[in-house]
């Protein structure tokens, strides 16, 4: 079955979603998710929307799960890219995500990483794919 | 209101949903809504897409363009036969009052369509209609 | 109405020349339009009414036989519209006809009856023709204001940028529904291709803040949050100050500042910068804007 691919990047985990998600890729991300944060001991998770074109409620649900579980498994989430429209949608549709932290790009959300972790910039960053 | 173009799909898997989506995009891509207007309709469609689902047991959405006086709108008509809304009203602003973001299915979909109506019958089913003029 | 289409269709010309020998000044607006164009117009609206009353005897103005006349009169209101004639110069182009109408038929009909029969049919005819004409005129009146309208609204809401990753959005007027729908995308828009993550969002030129006005703040700086970019809001003005709190608007998760200047050295210094004096050249110091190395939390 498809998944979503998760990136390793030193001690973040980088999830770019550019697919129409279904529910049940959905709950799989979350898992593969949590599993990765577990097994690797990832202190940070990135996830990368710039390629959604929509959020609804249901997916908006799946975003604070992650940074919830996330969260009590010791890892800070970061929600970047996300496109004007599907903000503005989803201001009227009354969801604000509160307790989410987000980020322009890839880069500042890294850059939020490094500070709210108080990691360091590592030399050598591994990749490696789940 | 004279209709221009109808078609209808079913709501029976998680599937469908996205199926749903990828119809309602292209046909207010067709439609030449704003990029915002579309995302708003898609989004709706896929909220209410999903109750039908979860709460109606599964139904059918239907799209139409419709002509109004002077405008083009796309309507979308949600059906199930599920248990039906208990009451409407209160669900209609429980999307409203938790803001954080669990069931907003039906109130917050309204907010993002011109017209809404909703009619819903215990043991029967509901229907929900929504429509954006362009 | 058969003998009216015959003593009209009979006497085309010399009720022509009549209607434009005795058109009032004001009717024919030389300043707007060429008399040759004036003639033109007559003569072709004259013959599409004659044709009119030959074919339709009720004069039923939306029937198919009145196609002609109806498009005509349309034509000549909206171009007169956009001329700048006013309504009443436009309407009146077509009730100057009925004089010259009811001369002709004095001059045919003897006959009390018929004459008053011919009479009432005509000033019916021409009522209806004029009423037709007013609606054409204020249908292109209303789509030339939504036009400007539109442009206006596009014009009046610009995105400034301050500095590398700062933005700033002077809002003037009132903020109603319509208009936040243009700022808001406007300016996320702006974030996005600017890759700024701060927006000043200054509202000296907001006349009042109501509940409503407030919500639409909200949703503008709830939507930028959601893509990663926070706002400041600035000009508020002591009034407005008073009016939030009464009104019980809770802005506590916003940050606000009285100036704008205090929003942009807010936006700097959260980006981790600051402005310094630094040994100017010969017109003296100029402050310079440095990045501080060590970046604050």
């Amino acid at each position: 079955m498809e998944r979503i691919p998760i990136l390793r990047m030193g001690s973040f985990l980088l999830v770019t979603i550019q697919v129409d998600m279904h529910d049940k890729l959905a709950m799989q991300l979350q898992d593969d998710v949590t599993a990765r944060i577990a097994e690797w001991g990832a202190t940070g998770v990135l996830i990368d929307i710039s390629s959604l074109e929509i959020v609804d409620s249901f997916i908006g649900r799946m975003l604070a799960n992650i940074a919830a579980m996330s969260r009590v498994l010791g890892a800070e989430t970061v929600v970047v890219g996300m496109q004007p429209a599907v903000a503005i949608t989803l201001v009227e549709l009354g969801m604000s995500l509160p307790g989410i932290r987000t980020a322009l790009n890839v880069e500042s959300g890294m850059e939020l990483l490094y500070r709210t972790t108080a990691e360091q910039p590592g030399v050598g960053d591994e990749r490696s794919q789940a | 209101m004279s209709v221009l173009k109808r078609e209808q799909l079913p709501l029976r898997s998680s599937a469908d949903i996205v199926v749903a989506r990828q119809k309602v995009r292209q046909w207010s891509i067709d439609l030449r809504f704003s990029l915002v207007d579309q995302t708003k309709l898609v989004t709706a469609a896929s909220e209410l897409a999903r109750n039908a689902l979860d709460h109606g047991q599964g139904g059918q959405m239907t799209l139409e363009v419709v002509n109004g006086l002077s405008r083009t709108g796309l309507k979308l008509i949600f059906e199930d036969n599920g248990p039906g809304i208990p009451d409407v009203e209160q669900a209609l602003k429980d999307g409203y009052t938790t803001g954080s973001g669990m069931g907003l299915g039906l109130g917050g979909s309204r907010r993002l369509v011109n017209e809404f109506s909703i009619e819903s019958e215990l043991g029967k089913g509901t229907r929900v209609t929504v429509l954006r003029w362009k | 109405m058969s003998r009216l289409a015959e003593i009209i269709a009979r006497n085309e010309e010399p009720i022509r020349h009549d209607w434009l020998d005795n058109m009032s000044r004001s009717v024919q607006r030389t300043d707007l339009m060429s008399s040759g164009e004036l003639r033109e117009q007559s003569h072709r609206l004259l013959g599409s009414i004659v044709r009119g009353v030959q074919t339709d005897e009720s004069a039923q103005l939306s029937g198919a036989a009145w196609n002609e006349a109806r498009e005509m009169l349309q034509e000549i209101s909206a171009s007169r519209a956009h001329q700048g004639f006013t309504p009443s110069e436009t309407a009146n182009f077509v009730f100057s006809l009925k004089q010259p109408l009811y001369n002709a038929i004095r001059k045919e009909l003897s006959d009390a009856d018929e004459l008053f029969g011919a009479v009432t049919a005509v000033t019916m005819l021409l009522d209806r023709l004029a009423l037709l004409t007013m609606e054409a005129f204020i249908t292109t009146r209303e789509e030339l204001i939504a036009r400007q309208q539109q442009e206006l609204l596009e014009l009046s809401t610009p995105v400034v940028k301050l500095w590398d990753g700062v933005l700033a959005l002077p809002i003037i007027g009132t903020l109603d529904s319509a208009r936040t729908q243009i700022v808001m995308e406007n300016l996320l828009q702006t974030v996005v291709a600017t890759n700024s993550k701060y927006a000043i969002i200054d509202i000296t030129g907001v006349p009042t803040v109501d509940t409503l006005v407030a919500q639409h703040l909200l949703k503008t700086i709830t939507a930028a949050r959601l893509m990663g970019a926070e706002c400041i809001i600035s000009g508020v003005r002591p009034q407005i100050a008073q009016t939030i709190v009464h009104l019980g608007i809770d802005l506590t998760q916003v940050v606000t500042k009285a100036k704008l200047s205090d929003a942009f050295a807010l936006a700097l210094q959260k980006s981790g910068r600051s402005v310094v004096q630094s040994n100017g050249t010969s017109n003296g110091t100029t402050p310079s804007v440095v990045t501080t190395l060590a970046k604050e939390k």
